[in-house]
């Protein structure tokens, strides 16, 4: 329905601007932070493993490294920009603000999701920038890399919603974040192929959607990947369907949002 | 079939475990009212609100905004309705003019300026257009927030205390903007402490207690049905008025006449004559809404 001239996207469009600004207005904290970090990471495994370790063959470890170093920042800063967008507009109480318009709960979840991926994208690619000074990193499918990058910021994404929701306090949201977020992250296969752990802890990481996200992410830079980048698409695939099935209906529930 | 009630609130519950903030409430705001809601600390007026604009979900019972089911037609109904909150709530990322663009944004409006120009005008906003929010006093914020809840020209505006911490001179020029959009054909709720205010504004008045309405009258009757008119008296011989009902002020030997009905003092009048009272001065008390207030914030 037209009213003063008004559409329906307009919301939806107004919304993701908004939250792209929010970042944006502080990028030196939200994305220059992070690209530093992973520069850091970067620096000193390979100056630690570079000479001793091989992956698949011939990949020098430093090599291997960096299409995970990519991931792990996008998927940790998708995760951070929504849930810490939301969970300050509760706390401060301007959430009112996109409560009162006639956004509907599809537009509110994909405004936010979409925000958390662009963040992601932008870690990303600056983690990826960084690197290419210090090695010489093929890219054999960009296709596939770009699909992992933004099925994993969304899914990280709505993450964030369900624990900005959820959450009624920082140390909530942090508890989120060090106690799923985090050990997932860094049991995915970011730092290591999975082929070289032991039996049981590889069977493990096999129920870890984190492990499909970075595993066909690689597969995207090497075309080489612990497991077939079809199964890993689907099972992201899923999973994304998943958690954006339990985000709307909290939505539409109104779950925390509307008392 | 009549015309649809602007504001149409069926049997509302509203229960927080097992307080009751809003008990089997039902009223009807036409269009174009000037509507009051009044009553004490905690007595569910924002609760209402709230329910009204989808922040809070009832318990039991619909409202209508416009002929819109805030529920199941919500987009519509929240188009309809503008909400200025209570709290001082804002936004730190942005500048004014920037958060009025969003908001429109919001409402599916993309190019508003002229009219957000024209709100910061009426509001006194335009030279802090372009500061941050952080930047500004209270009662700038304050404006802030009624700018905010009218860039989509709600036909429907709902003012929770917006005179509260607002210095004088700007109270009367939002008194002024707010009859304004009144006269132009918004209906208008209000909720405020200042019964003076309420009084001089509102064409009608729902008292609440407890979460139910106490009275529901127009302003005119509400004074008429619990008010008294009173005339204050000095007089040559005190003790005559005392004994005919007169009650004696601390000090400057006023004494105090209530009245149901302004007749009632020529009666009066003449009885003070005949007992050789001599009227020294005199002054005459509107009936007030503070007294309607009190009398049924006590019996309710
Ligand atoms: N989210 C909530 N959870 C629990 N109780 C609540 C909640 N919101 C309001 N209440 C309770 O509901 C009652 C009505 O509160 P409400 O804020 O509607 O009062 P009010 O009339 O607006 O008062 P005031 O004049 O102080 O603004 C109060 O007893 C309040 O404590
Ligand atoms: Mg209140």
């Amino acid at each position: 329905m037209r009213e003063h001239g008004a559409s329906g996207w307009v919301g939806f469009r107004t919304l993701l601007y908004k939250e792209i600004w929010r970042f944006w207005k502080v990028s030196f904290q939200t994305v220059g932070a992070p690209v530093l970090n992973a520069l850091l990471f970067l620096l000193i495994f390979s100056h630690v493993l570079d000479r001793h370790v091989t992956v698949y063959g011939d990949i020098a470890y430093t090599t291997f490294l960096v299409p995970g170093l990519v991931m792990m920042s996008l998927l940790q800063n998708a995760f951070a920009n929504s849930s810490s967008s939301l969970i300050q507009s509760k706390i401060t109480g301007n959430i009112i603000f996109v409560l009162l318009p006639p956004i509907s709960h599809r537009e509110f979840y994909a405004a936010y999701v979409v925000a958390s991926v662009v963040r992601g994208l932008f870690v990303g690619l600056g983690v990826w920038l960084v690197s290419l000074p210090f090695i010489d990193l093929p890219m054999v499918r960009p296709l596939w890399v770009l699909v992992f990058a933004v099925l994993g910021g969304a899914i990280l994404g709505s993450m964030g919603v369900i624990a900005g929701i959820w959450a009624e306090k920082f140390d909530q949201l942090s508890a989120f974040q060090n106690f799923l977020i985090m050990p997932l992250t860094m049991l995915s296969g970011v730092f290591y192929s999975i082929h070289s752990l032991p039996p049981l802890w590889q069977d493990v990481s096999h129920v870890n959607p984190f492990f499909f996200m970075i595993d066909g992410f690689r597969y995207g830079f090497f075309g080489q990947s612990d497991v077939s980048p079809w199964l890993s698409l689907g099972v992201v695939s899923v999973c994304f369907m998943l958690l954006a099935a339990v985000t709307l209906a909290m939505l539409v529930r109104g779950y925390k949002l509307r008392g | 079939m009549s015309a649809p009630a602007a504001i149409r609130i069926r049997s509302v519950s509203k229960h927080y475990g097992a307080l009751r903030a809003l008990h089997e409430l039902s009223l009807d705001v036409m269009p174009g009212e000037f509507f009051g809601l009044l009553g004490p600390n905690g007595a569910g007026k924002t609760t209402l609100i709230s329910v009204m604009a989808g922040l809070a979900r009832p318990t039991s019972g619909s409202i209508e905004i416009m002929g819109h089911d805030v529920g199941s037609d919500y987009r519509r109904a929240r188009r309809q309705l503008g909400v200025v909150p209570q709290e001082l709530v804002f936004d730190p990322f942005f500048t004014v003019r920037e958060l009025l663009r969003i908001q429109s944004g919001y409402f599916g409006l993309a190019r508003n300026d002229a009219w957000i120009d024209e709100i910061l005008g009426h509001l006194d906003l335009l030279p802090k257009a372009d500061a941050n929010m952080r930047a500004l006093s209270g009662g700038m914020k304050r404006r802030v927030l009624v700018a905010q809840a009218l860039v989509h020209r709600p036909p429907v505006i709902v003012l929770d205390e917006p005179t509260a911490g607002v210095d004088v001179e700007l109270r009367h020029g939002l008194w002024q903007f707010i009859r304004k959009l009144n006269r132009d054909g918004h209906t208008i709720v209000l909720t405020t402490h200042y019964l003076e205010e309420a009084q001089a504004l509102c064409g009608r008045i729902a008292m609440l207690k407890n979460g139910r309405i106490v009275a529901l009258d127009s302003t005119k009757a509400l004074l008429r049905r619990f008010a008294t008119h009173s005339l204050r008296l000095r007089l040559s011989n005190p003790d005559v008025g005392v004994a005919l009902g007169g009650v004696a002020e601390d000090e400057g030997g006023w004494l105090v006449f209530g009245f149901d009905a302004m007749a009632d003092v020529e009666t009066l009048l003449r009885r003070l004559r005949e007992a050789g009272a001599g009227v020294e001065e005199m002054t005459l008390g509107e009936p007030e809404l503070e007294q309607v207030f009190m009398e049924l914030m006590q019996h309710a």
